[in-house]
């Protein structure tokens, strides 16, 4: 970190603290999940949203926060219910005997 | 859960077929074993203890949910029952991959110049290679409770049931996770060559 980008990080962060209506990033990562899943009171939302705004770093961070979901979602969404081709008889047979013993 | 395919309603459990049930169930419980286990061979073994779990209570079934949910919730029970048999449940650090802050509490998080689509990510085979192989890097304590909440649709107090955890461990590992996994997936996230 540079003198000048550290410079501008402690007055990011002192005005995040300090400022009326506003929370450090910190803050923020305790409020992502209530945001996403639409549990945050209007006022704390609003809050939330205002960071979003100014904050470069966590705007970018939610953004892929967000598509990790995404991504999981579609990779190992709900499976398909045929038969996959590659389901062994043998297990079908043990499942079956299974059931008779 | 939402899920439309596990929807469908069965007015008699008794006049189901047990041999039509597991020709019709057994793949989407094969893999839906295999996601939560990430071990073939185990997701077989509990595909097999849960339909003898599900024909042996099968004169039980009231009808209340779906026979496929019913189904689903017992392959993932026993499935989980496997993972605390294995004592793959334990829980582990994750903290090496949460995000992290100066000491001003502001977030360090390089400039993202690119982040790749879904569509970027599911176009190669050899990208969801690497995706799926590094979900298997999370903790299993982490991952299940992702994989129940996000991928299965359960919602957060049956996620607390099926693990018998509180509702807010579940709300912490799931953000846990999820924010882990953000930060494994970056190379690939990053990467340039997917656009």
């Amino acid at each position: 970190m540079t003198a000048e980008s550290g410079m501008m990080r402690r007055l990011k962060g002192t005005m995040l603290r300090h400022m009326h209506g506003m929370i450090t990033c910190r803050e923020f990562e305790e409020f992502v999940l209530r945001y996403l899943d639409g549990e945050l009171p209007s006022k704390q939302a609003k809050i939330f949203e205002w960071h979003l705004r100014i904050c470069r770093e966590c705007r970018e961070y939610l953004a892929a926060y967000k598509r990790t979901i995404e991504i999981g979602i579609a990779l190992l969404g709900p499976a398909d219910e045929s038969v996959p081709d590659d389901v062994p008889e043998d297990l079908i047979t043990a499942v079956l005997d299974a059931r008779e013993g | 859960m939402t899920d439309p395919k596990r929807n469908k309603s069965f007015d008699s459990a008794t006049a189901v077929d047990s041999e039509a049930l597991v020709r019709t169930n057994i793949g989407w419980m094969l893999a839906l074993a295999e996601r939560l286990l990430r071990d073939r061979s185990l997701a077989e073994d509990v595909v097999q203890e849960s339909f003898v779990r599900a024909l042996n209570g099968l004169a039980g079934f009231e009808g209340r949910s779906s026979l496929e949910s019913w189904l689903h919730r017992i392959t993932v029970n026993t499935a989980l029952s496997k993972l605390r048999q294995l004592n793959r449940l334990a829980e582990q650090s994750i903290d090496e991959h949460l995000p992290e802050f100066d000491r001003f509490d502001c977030r360090v998080e390089l400039p993202w110049s690119h982040l790749a689509s879904v569509e970027d990510i599911m176009e190669s085979e050899e990208t969801r290679r690497r995706v799926y192989e590094t979900i298997g890097e999370l903790p299993h304590s982490y991952r299940v409770v992702l994989q129940l909440r996000d991928i299965e649709e359960y919602d957060t107090r049956e996620v607390a049931e099926l693990l018998d955890i509180s509702e807010t461990n579940v709300k912490v590992r799931l953000h846990r996770a999820r924010a882990a996994l953000k930060k494994l997936l970056e190379p690939i996230l990053r990467a340039e060559e997917l656009k």
